[in-house]
């Protein structure tokens, strides 16, 4: 049985700068989602890490199994044909 | 940090064959590899990063007792805010280390109530009283300037969510560290009762800051596993003498003088040389009868037990506010 008196778990993501992608920074305990952004706030950027707070309750976060980290990753290591150099293309050829 | 993720884990562990877990364990830690909160780990290494990881949690919030002691009587309005923004830091440390021990599944809960019960233990260092201004310029040298020395090696240490909060720790420390010697430089520079005082905290605070590194390598019980598993970089003994080499210059350039009759300069090890430390009083201080140790838990206690209405009435604001579950909580 969860404990009802432990404020709920929330990962907080930061975009540093706008054009950048939020990150995940950290987590804290908060009673709610605003005061989550309020303690994400005083926690996180007190030195200008951000332009934009994300939190999300960390219950939400559905994360992969490290058990299985060879079935979902592993498949993509021989596929070399993905990549750009994988393919040699002869120097009198320009802009490709 | 998905700390609910962890609830089965240890339950798990037990049924599959523990010493091939072991070994693979040992070789990712042997490879450089970060161990993160959900991958299989010795119950031992569980054990000691909690053990590690919430006393140093405990260690930055009582912290901040004996430096906010000065907040309403720092001698200028820079000062003041200075000392506020350091304050405000080491309780920041404190909830992102908390953060990290909680990902090996412990709950918050569990934490504060191991340090307010006294279990727990915390940095014998802040068992010690500022009661002078010139104490705070001194804790932020010699104080953070250890922890600095410490946690620096921590930013590589092979648990993941512990090692990146030591690198926001560290990003943070140094500041303090460098308020500091600010402090202490314009008190050596000031009246002859300025210096003084700066003289008498050096006097007070150097001996415990060389404490903090710990007991000296041949009677240290946790050094060889947390080596093993790279939690640990460096020895007690290491990061003291390094202590000792960085800060003696400093002290130096301030023109005070380290209380140790036996330092010099060893020309032969290029390194200081300094006199035997005083081990029982570090044992006193560890048992609970150094100058502060009630004092600092009856601050805890307190400030613990003034802020639970706060909670409360947070809890029953959320409860209400929460859509679907709002007839059921109530």
């Amino acid at each position: 049985m969860e404990d009802q008196r432990q404020w709920p778990l929330f990962e907080v993501f930061i975009r540093a700068r706008g054009g950048l992608d939020h990150k995940h920074v950290g987590s804290l305990h908060a009673a709610d989602p605003s005061m989550a952004l309020d303690h994400a706030r005083d926690l996180y950027t007190r030195r200008q890490e951000g332009v934009s707070i994300w939190v999300v309750p960390s219950k939400a976060i559905i994360a992969s199994d490290p058990a299985e980290t060879d079935s979902l990753f592993e498949p993509a290591r021989d596929k070399i044909y993905r990549h750009p150099t994988f393919y040699v293309i002869p120097d009198e050829v320009k802009t490709l | 940090m998905y700390t609910q993720g962890l609830d089965g884990q240890p339950a798990e562990a037990a049924v599959v064959d523990e010493s091939a877990l072991e070994q693979r364990f040992l070789a990712r830690v042997d490879a450089e590899e970060k161990i993160e909160p959900k991958d299989w780990m010795p119950a031992r290494y569980r054990n000691t990063l909690i053990r590690q990881i919430s006393q140093h949690a405990h260690s930055e919030i009582v912290g901040m007792l004996p430096e906010g002691n000065w907040i309403t009587r720092a001698p200028t309005l820079k000062r003041k805010a200075i000392l506020i923004a350091k304050v405000q830091d080491e309780g920041g440390h404190g909830a992102y280390l908390y953060s990290a021990a909680e990902t090996l599944g412990v709950s918050r809960d569990q934490l504060i109530e191991q340090l307010l019960s006294g279990k727990a233990k915390y940095s014998s260092i802040f068992n010690y009283p500022t009661p002078t201004w010139a104490d705070v310029g001194a804790i932020g040298w010699l104080v953070d300037g250890a922890a600095i020395m410490n946690q620096i090696p921590l930013c590589r240490c092979s648990y993941g969510p512990y090692a990146r909060a030591m690198v926001r720790v560290c990003r943070e420390e140094s500041f303090h560290q460098r308020q500091g010697y600010d402090l202490m430089l314009q008190l050596a520079r000031g009246t002859p009762d300025q210096k003084r005082m700066a003289q008498e905290a050096l006097n007070r605070w150097w001996w415990p800051a060389l404490m903090m590194f710990g007991p000296s390598d041949a009677n240290s019980t946790h050094t060889g596993d947390s080596q093993r598993w790279k939690i640990k970089r460096f020895s007690n003994d290491e990061l003291r003498q390094k202590f000792v080499d960085f800060t003696v210059p400093q002290a130096k350039f301030l023109d005070l003088t380290v209380p140790d009759p036996q330092l010099h300069w060893d020309e032969s090890k290029q390194q200081y040389s300094f006199g035997p430390i005083d081990w029982s009083e570090f044992d006193q201080v560890l048992k609970g009868n150094g100058p502060c140790n009630t004092e600092r838990l009856a601050a805890r206690r307190n400030a613990h037990a003034a802020g639970a209405w706060v909670r409360e009435a947070a809890s029953a604001y959320a409860a209400k506010r929460r859509p679907s579950a709002a007839g059921v909580a109530a």
